[in-house]
């Protein structure tokens, strides 16, 4: 007996539902185990957690607030992974369109007639991700530079960046020593839905949409496609890679800058610490669980933000220790990712000795080995 | 071998196979590419195991877990891909992998146990040349050595003769017929009749993954051997009318361009192919035939020389401007490089296409029309598939090819540019492959045809040129053109019919 690991021929509808349900059960139980070493009733945990992310019209605000950034970011980070683009760099194109949307907000808004200063912020919010995504992106499609490297580093230039300002030059005179900057006016503020929730919860469905038209239905998107299964066959059709991951790349980071500009602009109307908290990061898992999907992206990034938020919950609602919360959501998380794996192999148990199938005098095959 | 199965995911690639040995004896394995030769050989060297059935030896029955149990049963393999390590001495890689070794090397003992063998089976290696100094078929004796310096009583040879010239394939055989008088016995995989009636004592033929029949060579003949191999009767010529050469379409001037190691591949190659011609490109594997057609293509950088298409310099321009001028090009890798796998048929028969006002309004695509193109080219070449939205990953091998086929023949205006057009096709694919070369050229289309399959060359080239180490050796007309002499060719010899590549 033996245990092999094969890949599926042919993978059905059944089996994409059924994998991600499953691995949610392994989660919850893994997750149980987890909580009941640490002396907590599970139900009673999981329910806290769940009204922590969704029991109220408020705690699904918040859920909001938090799956609005990782909506973004995910489908950024979904579009260059399609190229074969390992943009690790989220994180660092968010940050520096938070900052530029800030700069706008703080220094040029006064200038400007009132009802554009929201709609420059942003334009110049998603330009800055992108400018900053562009780099990367042309040291790898023309010198070769590994985009892992560079897309990582760049984050802490920007992460740092960022903080240097808040800390230094823009801090607010009258913030009494507080790092962070004097608050928006308010012709730069992002307008709110509901609670913290902000506007822009559309620009992510917006995005998702639109991605998913160019990816399907364009000349672009095709060409995306080809190079993000087979590089080798785009370059023999004559698509020009370096260009397309260019585009790709202005795209991702600009979606992510976006995320930053809403941030700034929707949640904390000043730039301070609490910018760069992981999104970014956190995107890879997003557009990874999704398969690169833009609408799985949105539903996606949406659960990822009821675990987070509700994990934080069961700190507060059960007394629990902070450290108890982070394991906890990933302990939820493993299970979810490797459990994709199952979509495309499955196990069998084969039979390794041979069956006997009789000796060659019995078979006939006497003369064999004359 | 009795009543061997093994499967693989979605294949049945042995199905209750039989097959004896017998010592002091040549047996060929002939069959159709995917027939399961080499599993069925990867399985008797314990490369892979068995699902169903049993291996005797001698009379005994064997369980044969890694190529190390089979060694010490005395059966060893040369694998179609050399398992040599290049950097290494020929010496060095003999040893490789062997047990019982002293802590301290004694390789001076080995050298010359090398020396003997090759002396005795005439295998002439020397034992301190590294293996990427060596020629393929010197890499082929190192391979060859390692089993009789493991006394190995079982040769098995995976398409040996697959990267060797005509001389050298007389050699082998000389070497064979050695080894097998003393008591030893060999099996070579192929799918290659003549080498069968020129080889092999006895051949056994399979097909789908059975054994279909085990024949005395010298009582069969190629006629019925294809029979048994395809399943049907086989046509060995496909018609053709004379070749009317119209103007120059390809003109290559001495073309240079580096191997992907960074050596040189062409060496100053010059070639002109005309309008409604069939020029065919003979030569072992390796010796620059990749490099020439990923040149005149755009994909690979040219160090020196010139390319022209109808009159339009395309030296060293991007792939998208050889498209552009109408060079249409069946790559040599299909699955790597002419198709992407996870895509449908459609898409992949409008991978080209698309950027045709057809297909889009603007920068959108228009799926409509992709998909009536797709349905046009599905019935025009006779491609199977269930339908244009199937992944072509589940078409078969010959299906495959005749999807790049009809993309390119309808994308090309010019020059065709195919690379082992029907390597690895079935007979039947293979017929209506080559058959539609021919259509081509007779529609006047100007055809580089890059072959090893010197039977396909003779059979619809008009014009054939030899490419040896970079250079083209010489050129003769497919009619007159000798095998032997196209043979001498292949080895680096030049002829004298001048005439140079016209």
């Amino acid at each position: 007996m033996r245990i092999a690991f094969e890949k599926r021929e042919s993978v059905s509808h059944t089996v994409r539902v059924l994998v991600p349900l499953v691995s949610l059960v392994f989660a919850l139980a893994f997750g149980a185990l987890l909580l009941l070493f640490s002396g907590a009733n599970p139900g009673v945990a999981y329910a806290a957690m769940a009204r922590g992310a969704f029991g109220s019209s408020r705690a699904l605000a918040e859920t909001f607030v938090k799956a609005i950034p990782l909506m973004l970011t995910g489908l950024a980070v979904a579009v260059a992974f399609r190229m074969l683009f390992w943009n690790i760099g989220a994180e660092g194109q968010l940050a520096m369109g938070g900052l530029a949307a800030t700069g706008v907000a703080l220094f040029v808004s006064e200038g400007l007639p009132s009802w554009s200063v929201l709609p420059v912020a942003i334009l110049v919010g998603t330009l800055a991700g992108a400018v900053w995504a562009a780099i990367p992106a042309a040291l790898r499609a023309y010198l070769g530079v590994n985009e892992v490297i560079t897309t990582l580093m760049m984050n802490y230039v920007a992460i740092l960046l960022v903080s240097h300002m808040y800390h230094g030059p823009w801090r607010d005179p009258a913030g009494y020593g507080f790092p962070g900057t004097a608050r928006f006016p308010e012709t730069a503020w992002l307008p709110r839905l509901y609670g913290r929730a902000h506007f822009g919860l559309l620009f992510a469905v917006v995005a998702a949409a639109v991605l998913w038209f160019v990816l399907q239905r364009t000349k672009l998107g095709f060409e995306l496609r080809i190079v993000g299964e087979n590089p080798e066959a785009a370059r023999y059709i004559g698509i020009d890679i370096p260009r397309l991951m260019l585009v790709a790349m202005l795209v991702s980071g600009g979606l992510a800058g976006l995320a930053g500009v809403c941030e700034v602009t929707g949640v904390m109307r000043r730039l301070q610490q609490g910018l760069t908290v992981g999104h970014g990061y956190t995107a890879i898992i997003v557009a990874w669980l999704a398969q690169l999907n833009p609408w799985a992206v949105l539903l996606v990034g949406f659960l990822l933000a009821g675990l987070l938020v509700g994990g934080d919950q069961i700190q507060m609602a059960m007394g629990l220790p902070a450290a108890v919360g982070l394991v906890l959501q990933g302990a939820l998380l493993f299970p979810m990712l490797g459990g994709a794996l199952f979509t495309e192999y499955r196990l069998r148990i084969v039979r390794t000795t041979p069956e006997d199938v009789g000796t060659p005098e019995e078979l006939g095959l006497d003369e064999a080995r004359s | 071998m009795v009543g061997i199965t093994k499967r693989f995911p979605g294949v049945l690639a042995n199905d209750h196979v039989d097959l004896e040995l017998h010592q002091g004896e040549v047996l060929a394995l002939l069959g159709e590419n995917g027939a399961g030769k080499s599993t069925l050989m990867n399985v008797l060297s314990g490369l892979y195991r068995a699902d169903e059935g049993a291996i005797y030896v001698r009379g005994e029955r064997v369980v044969i877990r890694s190529p190390r149990d089979a060694y010490e049963l005395g059966i060893g393999m040369v694998h179609q891909n050399f398992m040599l390590v290049e950097t290494m001495t020929v010496a060095e890689n003999v040893v490789l992998g062997l047990r019982g070794l002293s802590f301290r090397l004694d390789l001076g003992h080995v050298k010359r146990r090398l020396r003997e063998l090759g002396a005795q089976y005439g295998l002439k290696v020397d034992p301190d040349a590294y293996v990427w100094q060596l020629s393929v078929g010197e890499q082929q004796r190192v391979e060859i050595l390692k089993l009789l310096y493991r006394d190995v009583d079982v040769l098995i040879l995976d398409e040996p003769t697959a990267v060797l010239t005509p001389q050298e394939v007389d050699d082998l055989v000389e070497v064979l017929r050695r080894v097998i008088t003393e008591g030893k016995a060999a099996v070579f995989i192929t799918h290659k009749l003549r080498e069968v009636m020129k080889f092999a004592d006895r051949v056994t033929v399979l097909r789908d993954g059975k054994n279909v029949a085990t024949r005395l060579t010298r009582e069969t003949s190629p006629d019925e051997l294809a029979r048994l191999m395809v399943g049907r009767e086989v046509l060995f010529r496909v018609e053709k009318t004379a070749c009317e050469p119209g103007d120059a379409v390809l003109e290559v001037e001495s073309l240079r361009a580096l191997d992907d190691k960074g050596l040189p591949a062409l060496r100053a190659v010059s070639l002109t192919v005309h309008a409604g011609e069939i020029v065919g490109i003979a030569g072992v594997a390796g010796n620059g035939q990749r490099e020439l057609a990923e040149v005149i293509t755009g994909l690979r950088e040219a160090t020196g020389g010139e390319v022209y298409v109808s009159g339009e310099r395309i030296t060293n321009c991007p792939p998208l401007r050889a498209i552009e001028v109408g060079v249409g090009h069946v790559p040599e890798d299909r699955i790597e490089m002419g198709l992407v796998g996870d895509m449908s048929v459609a898409e992949n028969l409008a991978l080209k296409a698309y950027r045709n006002s057809d297909f889009s309004r603007g920068p959108v695509l228009y799926p409509e029309g992709m998909r009536r193109f797709a349905e046009d080219l599905i019935n025009g070449f006779a491609i199977i598939t269930p339908g244009p939205e199937t992944q072509v990953k589940f078409l078969s091998g010959g299906n495959l090819q005749k999807t790049i086929l009809a993309r390119e023949l309808t994308a090309c205006g010019g020059l065709l540019v195919a690379v082992h057009p029907t390597r690895g096709l079935d007979v039947g694919a293979t017929e209506t492959v080559r058959k539609q070369l021919v259509e081509e050229r007779d529609r006047g289309t100007a055809v580089l045809l890059i072959s090893e399959d010197l039977d396909e060359l003779l059979e619809i080239a008009d014009r054939i040129a030899v490419i040896f180490e970079g250079e083209i050796v010489g050129t003769t007309v497919a009619d007159d053109a000798s095998l032997g002499e196209i043979g001498l060719m292949m080895a680096g010899e030049r002829t004298e019919s001048e005439g140079m590549a016209t």
